[in-house]
């Protein structure tokens, strides 16, 4: 922060372009502005985006020293290079696609719509009186090398991709050579036209490139004891099998920790455990050793019949085994088959499916193998029983409907990948509750627990990432591929979700990349993902804090560590700006320069209540900024009209929301607020993970006040809008409105 | 069961797929399907039949030989083309059931009585007698194929027809005796020979 404390001198620009001078008074806005506003200069401007417009802006900024910005003309997502002025706090009061876009047309709803506008405009300049320019994080870091950890195709990918963008390495294998899985390939399957034959892996070469490259050093036979820190600048121990502890600081961490294979023996109905039966893992060593050659059991006599089982244990409804479809395994089994097909073309091989997928360009591979005589058999195996010298394979043929049998000479289960993801954080979590308790066996299941984790994280949130869904590690695998809960750390590869290689190698030079953004943003005091770039950061008054811990449990990510008086400990580069500690915040004290407690609360206090008799009721609208307000602006857009009667404004996201909003809304009068997020649960669009569900948490329980108020529990009401419901949004809101005026006007009304 | 027959089961042992595809015309594109059942939708008789060209070119890949070969099904198809057009991995499937319905007549397997099968049969002889189509003996052997008295039933309910057709005169009722024919009869029915000769040997039913 700038020691010189500058004098703030307010500006406001009222625009009339794009229709708003034909459908408002924008006399009587920039009116507003000055005299209800206090803004010390107000300009009006017919087309204010326009390079004239926008001089006008900056002559003032170099010439006025004004400092504080409040634009009336089109949404803050609208026109934001012409609007770009970084050296001033700015604000914008939404006049277009927020008033004359949705209000309907015609001179009966000429007063209705003025009121919005005016609405606007005062609550953009009791806004900008809150806020300060963001100057950002004055904690700057400086390493910007990355630790990769997991030395398989994606961690070699990963380390050599960044290593090659001119950035320092530190790659940690916990076996003695490189390579995991994808090393113990004996070919895999193409990723070049014609796509039609089993590729060389390529592994060894990769191997060999990322040992020789100067700037990436590999350490195998190592884990990792310890992380702590943030975003450039973690501290992190590598555990040597010998036991001596290497510390080094790292920037920013990519996780390619991979996958396990499901254990067969848990599948005893398809011969999980007999001899000759075997995983895809297994049959690939088969091929190493066969070299090319003829393809041999383990006891050495030849393979003249080999039967594929796909999704072994794997897209399971019945809860024993895998649920998911781990994705390559289709295109594995086409790709061994022609093992035995390219070694002796009499070789019977049939692989049973159920429904056979090969993403990608799999499908030239799948026509490939039929050409060379591998049949295809849909169906679900029944039963694998060892009959004289080899295998009976029963099956149902499910075009025929009829049971149907095949003898093999040998079996190979296509079974699933198992992520390597370490520690569940939400029962490390619920261990530590019960051994704070008291209980010593918690204790002891935690230290086992500990035991497997992979990163060793010191945060008070648990030491590895948090898992999505089927125990892998990310956080919304469509909208945001790589971001895991925890800032800083980037998982790629099979730990994110099952995939091949060809997918694992473009997952790990996407989470490279990511991993390189975090450092450099870190080092320049700036937020990573979602709000990438934003210079705004927590600013906490720890005079007022009660130790609480709200901030500290329900932070998405991690952010926020305690240090022994159990005051939170911010930790900026861990931080992605979402609000939601300044949401939880009982005595708010937690703020952003540009996004207060303040900065709202003024916008609510800011707006004309009409009287009860009006039958002008107000609603406010809080959305989130990510997906509810671009659905509104859209609405906009297509001229939806919605109600007049609400009053907009944006959050970071819904967990930001702090209750005191609520509370200061129905106390000025309004009859009623309207919560606007993301889907919550486990299919959650919310791009800081688990704000709306914080939002709907707390709401829940701001039933007891309302009642204490003498209002109706009906008067906060929340809904999920996604980013593509603009048609629906306006039917939320008409609903609501109509529902509202049912049942009355306020009755704080003109206490406020 | 025919000598050709024992001879080919004796020749492919199980692998009928490998039958189909040596001896069956476009038989070698059977292995490319991939089950999606598209044709079998698309087939606008589908439901007449007891087999759809899906399940039976599962079955061929399946070995199940006596119940392909002995099917009704690729005698039903009427040529529409419909499942070429739409067979995503572009298998000439109609051309695939006339090749099995050759096979099939060939050894002998096919449906006894099956009409398609011998609406073709009197045709090809009607057309090798004389090397030319005698559409009046044709007719009459249509109608007579299932016994004398069924014949005269025919006959009676067609007679409005044939009449209408012989005042239109595009049926002359002297083409009972003898009828006309090719100039040189004797060098069609050695045409004709020899091409099966070629046929025979290109479909290994002779070396």
């Amino acid at each position: 922060m700038a020691d010189v404390k500058i004098e703030m001198k307010t500006a406001a620009y009222v625009c009339s372009g794009c229709g708003l001078g034909d459908k408002l008074d924008v006399g009587q806005l920039a009116r507003i502005a000055q005299k209800e506003g206090k803004m010390a200069l107000v300009r009006q401007h017919d087309f204010l985006c326009n390079s004239e417009g926008v001089q006008m802006i900056r002559d003032d900024i170099e010439n006025e020293a004004v400092t504080h910005i409040c634009i009336a003309a089109c949404s803050r997502r609208a026109k934001t290079e012409a609007f770009n002025f970084p050296s001033v706090a700015m604000t914008r009061a939404n006049l277009r696609e927020g008033v004359i876009w949705v209000v309907a047309e015609g001179a009966a709803h000429d007063e209705v719509r003025q009121e919005m506008a005016d609405d606007y405009v005062r609550m953009g300049c009791a806004e900008l009186k809150k806020s300060r320019m963001p100057e950002g994080n004055p904690n700057h870091t400086q390493l910007k090398n990355l630790l990769v950890v997991g030395g398989g195709i994606s961690g070699l990918t990963a380390a050599f991709e960044a290593a090659e963008t001119g950035y320092e390495v530190i790659l940690v294998e916990k076996q003695a050579q490189l390579g995991g899985w994808a090393g113990k390939l004996w070919k895999r399957a193409p990723y070049k036209t014609p796509y039609a034959e089993p590729q060389e892996t390529g592994v060894a070469a990769l191997a060999a490139r990322v040992s020789a490259h100067p700037l990436i050093t590999v350490h195998l036979n190592s884990t990792i004891a310890e992380t702590a820190g943030a975003p450039g600048r973690f501290a992190v121990k590598l555990a040597q099998e010998s036991g001596s502890i290497t510390e080094v600081a790292v920037g920013a961490i990519v996780q390619a920790t991979g996958f396990t294979t499901y254990d067969i023996a848990k599948l005893p109905e398809l011969g999980g455990g007999l001899a000759h039966v075997v995983d895809q893992a297994g049959l690939e060593a088969l091929a190493m050793a066969a070299n090319g050659g003829v393809m041999k059991r383990a006891d050495g006599r030849e393979v003249k019949s080999v039967v594929f089982l796909q999704c072994a244990g794997q897209r399971d409804d019945s809860g024993q085994h895998l649920p998911y479809c781990s994705g390559h395994c289709c295109a594995t089994s086409i790709k061994q088959a022609m093992y035995f097909k390219d070694a002796n073309p009499d070789v019977n091989a049939v692989v049973v499916y159920d429904d056979l997928r090969v993403p990608g360009m799999g499908e030239d591979f799948y026509r490939s193998a039929q050409h060379k005589g591998v049949i295809f058999a849909k169906g679900k195996a029944s039963s694998v029983t060892t009959e004289s010298n080899g295998l009976k394979v029963n099956y149902k043929d499910l075009i025929l409907d009829s049971g149907a049998t095949i003898q093999a000479d040998l079996v190979v289960l296509a079974t699933g990948q198992v992520p390597s993801s370490g520690v569940d954080v939400i029962l490390w979590d619920k261990l530590t509750k019960e051994a704070d308790g008291g209980s010593i066996e918690a204790k002891q299941q935690k230290s086992e627990l500990k035991s497997i984790s992979i990163l060793n994280l010191t945060y008070r949130q648990g030491p590895d990432v948090p898992k999505l869904k089927y125990g892998f590690a990310d956080s919304h695998f469509i909208c945001f591929p790589y971001e895991t809960q925890r800032t800083g750390i980037y998982t790629a590869g099979p730990v994110r979700r099952p995939m091949d290689i060809m997918q694992a190698t473009e997952d790990a030079t996407g989470a490279a990349l990511k991993a390189i953004q975090a450092a450099e943003n870190a080092s320049l005091g700036r937020a990573a993902h979602p709000r990438a770039g934003d210079l705004s950061y927590p600013i906490v008054r720890l005079e007022g804090c009660t130790q609480c811990k709200r901030c500290t449990v329900e932070c998405p990510f991690g952010a926020i560590d305690e240090d022994e008086r159990r005051f939170p400990v911010f930790n900026e580069q861990r931080c992605r700006r979402c609000g939601t500690c300044m949401g939880a915040c009982p005595v708010r004290v937690i703020s952003f320069e540009n996004y207060s407690v303040d900065t709202v609360g003024n916008q609510i206090k800011a707006i004309e209540i009409p009287d009860e008799f009006s039958e002008k009721p107000r609603v406010l609208i809080l959305a989130c900024e990510n997906d509810a307000y671009p659905a509104l602006d859209m609405a906009g857009l297509s001229r939806i009209v919605y109600s007049a009667f609400v009053r907009i404004i944006p959050v970071r996201c819904l967990g930001s929301v702090n209750t005191i909003w609520i509370t200061d809304a129905l106390n000025s009068g309004y009859d009623g607020v309207m919560m606007m997020g993301c889907k919550k649960g486990d299919e959650y669009q919310c791009h800081f993970v688990k704000g709306s569900e914080l939002a709907g948490y707390r709401m829940s329980k701001i039933g007891d006040t309302l009642t204490g108020m003498g209002l109706e529990p009906e008067r906060v009401s929340s809904f999920e809008v996604a980013i593509t419901d603009n048609a629906k949004v306006a039917g939320f809101i008409n609903d609501y409105v109509a529902q509202l005026v049912e049942m009355g006007p306020s009755p704080m009304k003109g206490f406020g | 069961m025919s000598e050709l027959n024992q001879k080919a089961v004796a020749k492919y042992e199980n692998n009928f797929l490998r039958e189909v595809e040596e001896r069956v015309e476009d038989g070698e594109w059977v292995k490319m399907c991939m089950q999606c059942g598209v044709c079998a939708g698309s087939c606008p008789l589908g439901n007449a039949w007891e087999h759809s060209p899906q399940k039976l070119f599962r079955m061929i890949m399946a070995g199940k030989r006596e119940e392909v070969l002995t099917s009704d099904a690729m005698w039903m198809c009427t040529s529409c083309y419909s499942c070429i057009v739409r067979c995503p991995r572009k298998l000439p499937i109609t051309h695939i059931m006339h090749g099995l319905a050759h096979y099939s007549h060939r050894l002998e397997l096919a449906p006894k009585g099956q009409p398609t099968r011998e609406l073709a049969r009197i045709f090809w002889q009607n057309l090798v007698k004389t090397g030319r189509v005698n559409e009046l003996k044709f007719s009459l052997a249509v109608y007579f194929k299932d016994g004398f008295v069924q014949g005269i039933k025919n006959l009676l309910s067609m007679q409005g027809i044939a009449l209408g057709l012989v005042k239109a005169r595009r049926l002359n009722p002297m083409e009972i005796i003898g009828g006309h024919k090719c100039r040189d009869i004797g060098g069609i029915q050695k045409m004709l020979a020899k091409a099966r000769e070629i046929e025979d040997r290109r479909q290994g039913f002779t070396s």
